[in-house]
């Protein structure tokens, strides 16, 4: 689960992480009275999207116009700054062409910056530890810098059996060339920041920049935080930082359901069981000539709501002209998957072709199931014989 | 022989009495494997009601009076790493754990607990191991298996059964089926499997199925490249498959491993990885046995 830039600076100041004072605004006169609450003389306004790249983005209605972070000198500029961005549509590199609509704004106080750093946190696979990853090029993505400069990657592993340690952040503040009280202030920085990740069950933990202020001390300048969602069972709190607004909406309603859904662009709707299989099912039909309209896993435990649920989802993607059910039924059973789809045909009225292959557990009932139902299915023997025939529907049609 | 299980594998389930530790231990012995009892904590000294087999209330007590020398893990998401956590210590030499959706911070802290300790995990979030007639601990359907040559061993839980069911069409069969599972931390990776599968003289072939996400292909590819091919080496063909080639870079695909977060971990990175060190890829997931039954007259 991802949330918002000023969420995650609210989230990290209780943890001891420094950040700059700021205050949410949904309104221009809200952020004109935020930025009063601030010392000044200079301001920052930045819009709250889930997505990066805001500073070097521009809005879809003033494409020749200014970024979607922007500096200002008095409240009132703060709030002319904060009217150009709520309401408007904000395209950044992250963001794909639509952009995303800023609903609010996040107001913080300026800052002198000597240097700008990156700071990140994330567990390491290979290693099965959480690294914490510095780099000299702050503001930079850091998947740029590995590509071209990975050299200038720092990364330290932390041992979870015994902590975060001293040395950890001064091996990271030495290679970043900091010096003197710079030292101590970054390794109360990375200390702090490694509690919350472990607290939070965090998956990643990103700040970009991190920056050296003329006073010599350490602060957040942006920080981007998500969860892992297996862990949010333990953090009821954190659900009330879910910005729905964020995600695709058919998404959403697969969520709501426990189904695991992403939306793609073509025009073959995909049901399937198991996340592996169901990506193979994507891939065979770009193999046999067509592309998937979704990446779809009705899990092992689906039942006849569930599968129906599914196939609302699906079509209700515009875009949809067949659907391909791929089914290898292990914890699954084929029977129970063929009566959600009886039970689905019933209470949606499918108007596009429907190929069902199934295959594993129970599947001579399911087969049975089908048969009976009277539906016209297009039933396929195997893999390789579901995708052609789906493909061939979608051609036909 | 067979890697990891076979007919002398002892099985315990821990979450034996609940719904899913029930159903897949009476498929087990079902199977004809060698199921012996399991855990609930606070039902210790009762039957299991409907399979007939001790319950205890600690890993501990269940070994000591069974000889398990296996377990299997269909404990909920937020008590698994605990399970897992109980099984090392009471020395188990195999775990396998079932259960999706453990919190990746629990992992890590198993994999640390893993590290000199006695015994080995699979999983989680896999379908488990089957030796085909000898011995299934998981929840992969055992009719699909025939005894054979063939070494499976995939991130897949779904995809294996389709490896499976072509090798059983093609009249290979399998020697054994490792599903490593799809989470990004967890216990046997694809380089471990594979170095058990090139030791074991009952399997001639291998088939490695991966996903998008991480490198562990990448390595296990670089493994068989300098201990499988070569003059004096095993040889053993392999076929290799990586699922995700359509997926779209920083969409989580299900398995909550399966993420292009890099330029190194997408599905074509890891298949011209594989090619390049001497395994036969599989251009589609439904070739995975007729690549087989080609690498094998070629």
């Amino acid at each position: 689960m991802n949330i918002h830039e000023y969420q995650a600076k609210e989230l990290l100041r209780r943890y001891g992480v420094a950040v700059l004072e700021g205050h949410v605004a949904w309104t221009p006169e809200e952020a004109e009275a935020a930025a009063k609450k601030l010392p000044g003389p200079v301001y920052v306004v930045k819009s709250q999207i889930h997505a990066g790249g805001r500073g070097a983005g521009r809005f879809a209605d003033d494409p020749n116009g200014k970024g979607g972070v922007r500096l200002a000198k008095s409240p009132e500029e703060a709030k002319a700054a904060a009217a150009a961005m709520i309401g408007h549509t904000l395209v950044t590199k992250q963001t794909g062409p639509g952009g995303k609509l800023v609903s609010r704004v996040y107001v913080e106080a300026g800052c002198d910056i000597k240097r700008e750093l990156y700071l990140g946190l994330l567990v390491d696979r290979s290693t099965s530890r959480v690294v914490i990853m510095a780099s000299t090029e702050g503001g930079m993505e850091i998947e740029e810098v590995a590509a071209n400069h990975p050299e200038k990657i720092l990364k330290v592993h932390v041992d979870p059996a015994s902590g975060i340690s001293g040395f950890h952040a001064r091996k990271l503040a030495f290679g970043l060339g900091l010096t003197g009280k710079q030292v101590g202030s970054f390794t109360k920085f990375v200390t702090s920041l490694y509690g919350a990740f472990l607290e939070l069950d965090c998956a990643i933990v990103e700040i970009n920049p991190l920056v050296v202020t003329g006073a010599g001390d350490i602060v957040a300048l942006d920080a981007k935080v998500s969860f892992d969602d297996n862990a949010l069972f333990r953090h009821k709190d954190l659900e009330a930082l879910r910005d729905d607004s964020e995600m695709d909406p058919k998404e959403l309603d697969a969520t709501k359901h426990e189904l695991n859904y992403v939306a793609l662009d073509g025009e073959i709707g995909c049901m399937v069981n198991g996340a592996g299989l169901a990506m193979a099912t994507m891939d065979i039909i770009k193999l046999y000539g067509s592309s998937p309209a979704n990446f779809l896993d009705v899990g092992g435990t689906a039942n006849a709501a569930r599968v129906t649920e599914a196939f609302r989802i699906i079509t209700s993607d515009a875009n949809v002209k067949a659907i391909l059910v791929n089914i290898f039924g292990g914890i699954a059973k084929c029977d129970m998957i063929a009566s959600g789809i009886v039970e689905a045909s019933k209470n949606l009225s499918l108007s596009v072709p429907l190929v069902v292959r199934l295959e594993g557990t129970n599947v001579e009932l399911g087969k049975k199931i089908l048969a009976e139902s009277g539906l016209a299915i297009i039933p396929a023997d195997n893999l390789a014989d579901a995708a052609q025939k789906v493909v061939a529907a979608v051609k036909g049609a | 022989m067979a890697v990891l299980v076979d007919r002398n594998t002892r099985v315990m389930t821990q979450g034996f009495t609940g719904a899913q530790g029930t159903f897949h231990a009476s498929q087990g012995i079902a199977y004809g494997s060698t199921y012996v009892g399991g855990t609930t904590p606070g039902k210790g000294g009762t039957m299991h009601p409907e399979l007939n087999l001790p319950v205890f209330d600690t890993v501990a007590e269940c070994v000591e009076k069974t000889q398990a020398n296996a377990s299997v893990i269909y404990v909920p998401a937020p008590f698994a790493a605990d399970a897992i956590l109980e099984a090392i210590d009471a020395e188990i030499p195999l775990v396998i754990c079932i259960t999706e959706g453990i919190p990746v911070l629990d992992m890590v802290r198993v994999k640390r607990a893993l590290s000199g300790s006695k015994s080995v995990l699979v999983g989680p979030n896999c379908p488990g191991v089957i030796t085909p007639e000898q011995c299934k601990i998981g929840i992969m359907p055992g009719h699909i298996h025939r005894a054979g040559s063939v070494g499976i061993v995939s991130r897949s839980g779904t995809l294996t059964y389709e490896a499976v069911a072509q090798t059983t069409a093609a009249g290979l069969g399998q020697s054994s089926c490792v599903g490593i599972g799809g989470d990004p931390v967890k216990g046997l990776d694809f380089i471990d499997v594979l170095e058990m599968f090139l030791k074991d003289d009952e399997t001639k072939s291998i088939i490695m199925i991966g996903e998008i996400g991480g490198e562990a292909e990448v390595i296990g590819a670089e493994y068989l490249r300098r201990e499988n091919f070569g003059p004096g080496k095993p040889n053993k063909k392999v076929v290799g498959f990586i699922a995700g080639a359509t997926a779209p870079p920083g969409r989580r695909m299900g398995h909550a491993g399966a993420v292009i977060s890099g330029g190194k971990d997408t599905a074509a990175a890891k298949m011209e990885a594989m090619a390049s060190a001497g395994i036969h890829v599989a251009d589609s997931p439904a070739a995975l046995g007729s690549t087989m039954v080609r690498a094998l007259k070629g």
